[in-house]
């Protein structure tokens, strides 16, 4: 299945939580912050939260800003 | 120097500074410390996952430093108020620095989706300093929906310029009830003590430091700035006027 995650499409095994993929990215998720078909997704649901076909991802970490 | 209180918080320092456009975390922490400040703004991004980079935040203590996140990128209030939760929802405190900049050229602030963001935000409890141009209108608007402090450019973003908005800026302190931090175009530390001067409660600067060739003596330099303009107004200046009044006695001269 296909995913949209930061604005491109990105392959994926059906059933794979957020934790799950965030962990084969090596993101740590104590670091981002993870949109998941817009609505923020906590830190606490990121693995009971599974991603379906279509589904938009954005991750979003801290940089430097004025 | 006396406090600065912001939503009931108090910080000894009166210059904060951004994290942006530093050439090394090395430089930007060397600017941090020099500056002596205790808030540093911080934007939101997406990850690049094909170039994973260091998570700047590791080089900033949370102990020492409140962060505040800016909702820069933003083109409209919902844009802003999407940022603002994301970076609540990172575990920062509720502090915001409210940017809107639809234009991309002078990265002007729009003001009618910033006091729209604004109402929303400060009704979810957040801490809001929004960056604004310099219109007193727009500021007595902010402080009446509950913003934290307002946050008028003195010259647009980066540009170095300095205190262009002056007048204006006078106007807002005069009137302003929350604290007025003036922001962005500052590019000397006789821009921020010129803004101190005139009786801004604080300055924010990012530029000029990250690109200063020794950014922790830029920071050193700025702080020095800030602190002597904060004395100079709270020391009472003198007014200015057009014609000469001796300093020294006009009498004892030595002639008839």
């Amino acid at each position: 299945m296909e995913v949209t995650f930061n604005g491109r499409a990105h392959e994926l095994t059906a059933g794979t939580s957020i934790q799950e993929l965030l962990d084969q990215l090596r993101l740590d998720c104590l670091q981002v912050v993870v949109e998941h078909n817009h609505n923020i997704i906590t830190r606490q649901r990121l693995a009971e939260t599974t991603l379906n076909d279509g589904d938009t991802l954005e991750v979003i970490h801290f940089v430097g800003g004025g | 120097m006396d406090e600065l209180i912001i939503a009931g918080r108090s910080f000894k320092s009166r210059l904060m500074v951004g994290t942006g456009k530093f050439a090394s975390n090395e430089a930007m922490v060397a600017a941090m410390e020099g500056s002596g400040s205790e808030i540093v703004t911080v934007a939101l991004r997406r990850v690049d996952v094909d170039n994973p980079q260091d998570s700047m935040l590791k080089h900033i203590d949370p102990e020492r430093y409140l962060l505040l996140p800016n909702t820069s990128g933003a083109r409209d209030a919902e844009e802003a108020i999407r940022l603002a939760r994301i970076a609540r929802a990172a575990g920062c405190e509720p502090w915001v620095k409210l940017e809107v900049t639809p234009d991309p050229y002078y990265l002007l602030p729009d003001p009618i989706e910033t006091l729209k963001a604004a109402e929303v935000l400060v009704k979810e409890g957040f801490i809001v300093l929004p960056y604004i141009n310099a219109d007193p209108v727009l500021a007595k608007h902010l402080q009446e929906a509950g913003t934290a402090t307002v946050m008028p450019l003195g010259a647009p973003i980066g540009t170095n310029k300095g205190l262009r908005t002056r007048d204006n800026i006078a106007i807002i302190i005069e009137q302003a009830t929350v604290p007025v931090v003036v922001d962005a175009g500052l590019g000397a530390p006789s821009h921020a003590a010129e803004a101190m001067e005139m009786g801004a409660d604080a300055v924010l600067v990012n530029t000029a430091l990250a690109v200063a060739r020794d950014p922790g003596a830029m920071g050193v330099a700025f702080k020095k700035g800030v602190e002597a303009g904060r004395e100079a107004y709270l020391a009472g200046l003198g007014k200015q006027q057009d014609k000469a009044e001796a300093s020294s006695p006009l009498t004892g001269f030595l002639r008839e």
